[in-house]
């Protein structure tokens, strides 16, 4: 064994309190695991604005829909990359897509992600983005125009019935992509909710908070991403629809702060034999990261400022300032969320009797440059699909 | 193509606003269907032909997982194969109080002596410290556990200049009940009855010395024998008078050592 | 009446004639597979007797000794814990190097009420969290009930580590595998016992076969009280306590 892992075990040994199974000492869900929820949270999020446009007719939300379809894509993308880096064989990961365990939620991960890779988004992109694609395939440069021709599979029918049928197809696939979306994060929710070796993430409730938390940081991530890139290009900012996204960030954050709200009180009323431990982690281990980064910051004054913007007549600039403050701190407060429930589940013994800690690394395959990148990559896969499918229907080539 | 009529309502036009006829199979659902076979194509035909056999087992038996756990080399050898050589030990230590002990408690892993006696030799080990992992006093161990205190117990002495570990018994049957019971011991040290002998209170047969198991020391059967000093009418003066006929908070008649713990006992 | 009888004898020797002949191919069949049930399926459990453990660690190292288990104190397949139970009913809980290593009394022992150690390993459960959330099926049952783990097809993702109630398994610093207690799989196929049992100065760990009335396991089984660790998770454990305190998790 190497001596740095050695050594970094012994030091976690003298931060010990009360007593663990000595197999417990290691942490072995690393940051890693934070971003893997965190990253797939925002690509459910991302698509449910989106599906708000076409399934429930939000006109209002029009200059978001494709941003937000490519927001999910570029996030979906990067998603299995934590996981695949954590692993001890990574080489050995396509087993789980081709010979899995069907008892194992987590062997459901080739099935939903195929499934909302495959069948929801990218059909959803290539439906809506179809014609444009056969424009462009004609009018850009060799050898972008290949490539169009190609991503359009060298269809060539812009006829109005072909476009008309596009756009049904597009409603269809967002229809099945409701639930396919929750399918995803919910899913994800399942891996730790169905643990019931751990009290603290075996709860029927973790999906569906998982869900919600998801649906607030991708409508969040949308919105900061509209506010950032509209201006860049020279355009104004559609305060209609800015508006309206803050109404259902703020719609998806009541919702999911009541549920957490509920999981908290639930699990301090019924008081069961783990809640002795539970105090103690939260209270010494998870209290900047629980109480403060999660529920006051990332949550109770992003609820406090939308609702203030909603009751008040601020003026257009205030209010932008406002939407960009709290939608930084959603961001904050979900991925504290994250690493609550992934890191929190790890630090108690499952004896009840004591706490362990986690070291975070700097370097290394799971450390905290690692997790980094991995956060920023999908903004790099999102420019480069801005760039190849501009969702604002311009020509790429700058007209 | 065009004769085809699907009745699924996505290729229909009742009731849909933008007027959608359909009267011809969309080329796009064709392109995407080729796309979507060409893939489920690649998918099972690696399921078919590129994944190893033993990976596709999914029942119990995964034959080649087992046969990698069977093919693990043993390092102990059992203590039965070493009365193949070694006879006379072996005879001494079944009758003895080690006989639950297999020789490689004490002499370590041994399968390569079996196997090359001459090559490798297991430890003869002659200190107090191999000894003292089991004979240290503990309070955690179970009572009748025999037990020294290494520190007073002779120190710097060999065990085995006065313990044969292959029938290990007292040189001389022990005078004194705290070499075995030294837990009680310590706790009496304390108590007001630390000047009363175990056996004023314990019958205890001289057998019990021998075979500590099988035959047991005794305890006081009634209150009366309490009452000997406890009783209002007994004249021994130090001890605190009850009437030991009514003593009880409802006057149930338990045993006086049912709740006060006698090794230690406590008023109130 | 006559003609009556005469159809009820026909259709009750129709009935003889026909069970008899199912009873003939039953028989016939149980002839043949006799052979098959003859050799029953084993099924491998241990008993634990928590009043004969007097914490000497000897299993722990044993274990290491025969199954490459690093040595470093943050991997074991066995360990033994000491619970010390103090008059104000607080619980202290030690395993200084899984047991193995040395233990000190820190509190005064008049504090204490009670004391005693509990070796624990995987309890090889009926029914296996570790193995229902494995992704890919590498951690699997053996007819013998035992729980394994295929090393060439674990990916490493610890979710059988989050899911074992008990902390039995280990990330292997490594093979980078999750490794775990086998039973000695190797030694008991071939007629022998765990080395932890092997080694057990006072025998306070019982191999045996739980489907042989004459294994010693199941004389434990009939002779004493017999408690298993967490029984409210439904997980079965093969690993059976007598003398098991309540403040044992």
């Amino acid at each position: 064994m190497n001596i740095a892992a050695h050594e970094g075990l012994l030091k976690i040994l003298g931060q010990v309190s009360g007593y663990i199974y000595p197999n417990e000492i290691e942490v072995h869900w690393s940051i890693l695991i934070v971003v893997y929820p965190y990253l797939t949270g925002l690509v459910a999020g991302a698509f449910i604005l989106a599906s708000l446009v076409k399934v429930f007719n939000v006109t209002a939300l029009k200059p978001t829909y494709r941003l937000a379809l490519l927001t999910a894509l570029a996030f979906l993308l990067i998603a299995p990359l934590p996981l695949l880096l954590h692993l001890g064989h990574p080489l050995r990961s396509w087993q789980i897509f081709f010979t899995p365990n069907l008892s194992s939620a987590m062997a459901m991960f080739g099935f939903v992600y195929a499934w909302y890779l495959m069948v929801v988004l990218l059909l959803e992109i290539w439906f809506d983005y179809r014609a444009d694609m056969v424009n462009w395939g004609q009018t850009a440069k060799f050898p972008l125009n290949w490539l169009y021709k190609i991503l359009s599979l060298f269809s060539k029918d812009v006829s109005p019935r072909a476009k008309v049928f596009d756009k049904r197809m597009v409603k269809y696939i967002t229809i099945l992509g409701i639930p396919s979306a929750f399918i995803l994060h919910g899913y994800v929710g399942f891996i730790f909710g169905s643990i019931k070796a751990n009290p603290w993430w075996s709860s029927v409730l973790i999906p569906i908070v998982f869900l919600f938390s998801a649906i607030v940081s991708g409508i969040a991530l949308v919105m900061l991403l509209y506010m950032i890139i509209t201006p860049s290009r020279g355009k104004p900012i559609d305060m209609k629809c800015l508006d309206k996204i803050a109404s259902f960030l703020l719609y998806a954050a009541i919702v999911d702060f009541s549920l957490e709200i509920l999981d908290f009180t639930h699990r301090l009323y019924e008081s069961e034999e783990s809640i002795k431990i539970i105090t103690d982690m939260v209270v010494n281990k998870l209290f900047i990261s629980l109480v403060v980064l999660q529920v006051l910051i990332g949550m109770v004054i992003p609820l406090g400022i939308l609702i203030l913007t909603k009751a008040a007549k601020f003026n257009q600039e205030l209010r932008k300032l406002l939407y960009f403050v709290t939608a930084i701190l959603i961001q904050i407060g979900i991925f504290s969320t994250r690493w609550n429930v992934v890191l929190g589940g790890q630090m108690f013994s499952k004896s009840l009797r004591g706490l362990t800690s986690y070291n975070m690394e700097m370097m290394g395959r799971e450390g905290f440059l690692m997790a980094l990148v991995l956060l920023i990559a999908p903004f790099f896969i999102l420019a480069i699909l801005i760039k190849l499918l501009p969702p604002w229907g311009k020509n790429p080539d700058g007209e | 193509m065009g004769k085809i009529k699907l009745n699924i309502n996505i290729f229909q036009n009742k009731g849909f606003k933008d007027g959608y006829v359909m009267n011809k199979f969309p080329d796009q659902i064709i392109r995407i269907a080729i796309v979507f076979a060409v893939l489920i194509g690649i998918v099972i035909a690696i399921k078919l032909f590129a994944i190893p056999p033993e990976l596709q087992e999914q029942g119990i038996f995964r034959t080649s997982a087992i046969e990698r756990e069977l093919d693990h080399p043993s390092q102990f050898a059992g203590s039965e194969i070493c009365s193949d050589c070694h006879d006379e030990e072996y005879d001494l230590k079944l009758n003895g109080y080690h006989s639950t002990l297999s020789c490689e408690v004490c002499h370590g892993a041994a399968l390569a002596h079996t196997e090359e006696p001459d090559e490798f030799t297991p430890d003869i080990p002659n200190k107090r410290r191999l000894c003292a992992i089991c004979h240290t006093y503990n309070l955690s161990r179970p009572t009748g556990f025999p037990q020294i205190n290494p520190y007073a117990h002779n120190p710097l002495e060999p065990c085995i200049t006065c313990h044969n570990p292959h029938d290990p018994v007292p040189p001389e049957s022990p005078r004194e009940c705290v070499a075995c019971h030294a837990n009680i011991a310590r706790t009496l040290s304390v108590s007001p009855h630390v000047k009363l002998e175990c056996t004023t209170c314990h019958a205890t047969p001289d057998e019990h010395k021998v075979h500590p198991r099988s035959v047991r020391p005794g305890k006081p059967e009634n209150r009366a024998f309490c009452g000997k000093c406890h009783d209002r009418g007994s004249d021994r003066k130090d001890a605190p008078k009850i009437d030991v006929s009514s003593h009880g908070q409802n006057g149930e008649k338990y045993l006086c050592w049912q709740c006060h713990y006698p090794h230690l006992p406590e008023i109130d | 009446m006559k003609r009556i009888n005469f159809i009820k004898l026909l259709s009750k020797s129709a009935i003889v004639i026909a069970t008899g002949n199912l009873f003939g191919t039953v028989l016939h069949a149980a002839t043949k597979s006799v052979s098959v049930t003859i050799s029953h399926v084993k099924r491998y459990a241990l008993g634990i007797q928590i009043e004969k453990c007097i914490g000497c660690g000897n299993c722990v190292l044993a274990c290491k000794t025969e199954n490459d288990v690093p040595k470093e104190p943050f991997y074991f397949r066995t360990w033994v814990e000491r619970y010390l139970i103090k008059k104000n009913d607080d619980v202290v809980v030690q395993s200084i190097e899984g047991g193995a290593g040395k233990l000190s009394t820190e509190m005064e022992e008049k504090d204490i009420l009670r004391s005693f150690f509990v070796p624990k390993l995987c309890n090889h459960c009926e029914k296996p969290p570790c193995a229902q959330v494995c992704p890919v099926g590498a951690t699997f049952k053996t007819e013998e009930g035992i729980v394994l783990v295929d090393e060439k097809r674990c990916i490493g993702c610890s979710y059988c580590i989050q899911a074992c109630p008990y902390g039995a398994r280990y990330m292997h610093p490594e093979k980078h595998i999750a490794d775990k207690c086998t039973l000695c799989f190797h030694r008991i196929k071939s007629g022998g016992i765990p080395a932890c049992v092997e080694i057990c100065p006072t025998q306070a760990r019982v191999f045996g076969d739980l489907e042989s009335k004459a294994s010693p396991l199941i004389r434990l089984k009939r002779m004493k009280k017999i408690h298993v660790l967490k029984p409210e998770l439904n997980t079965e454990p093969k690993v059976f306590y007598t003398d098991l305190d309540g403040e044992v998790k």
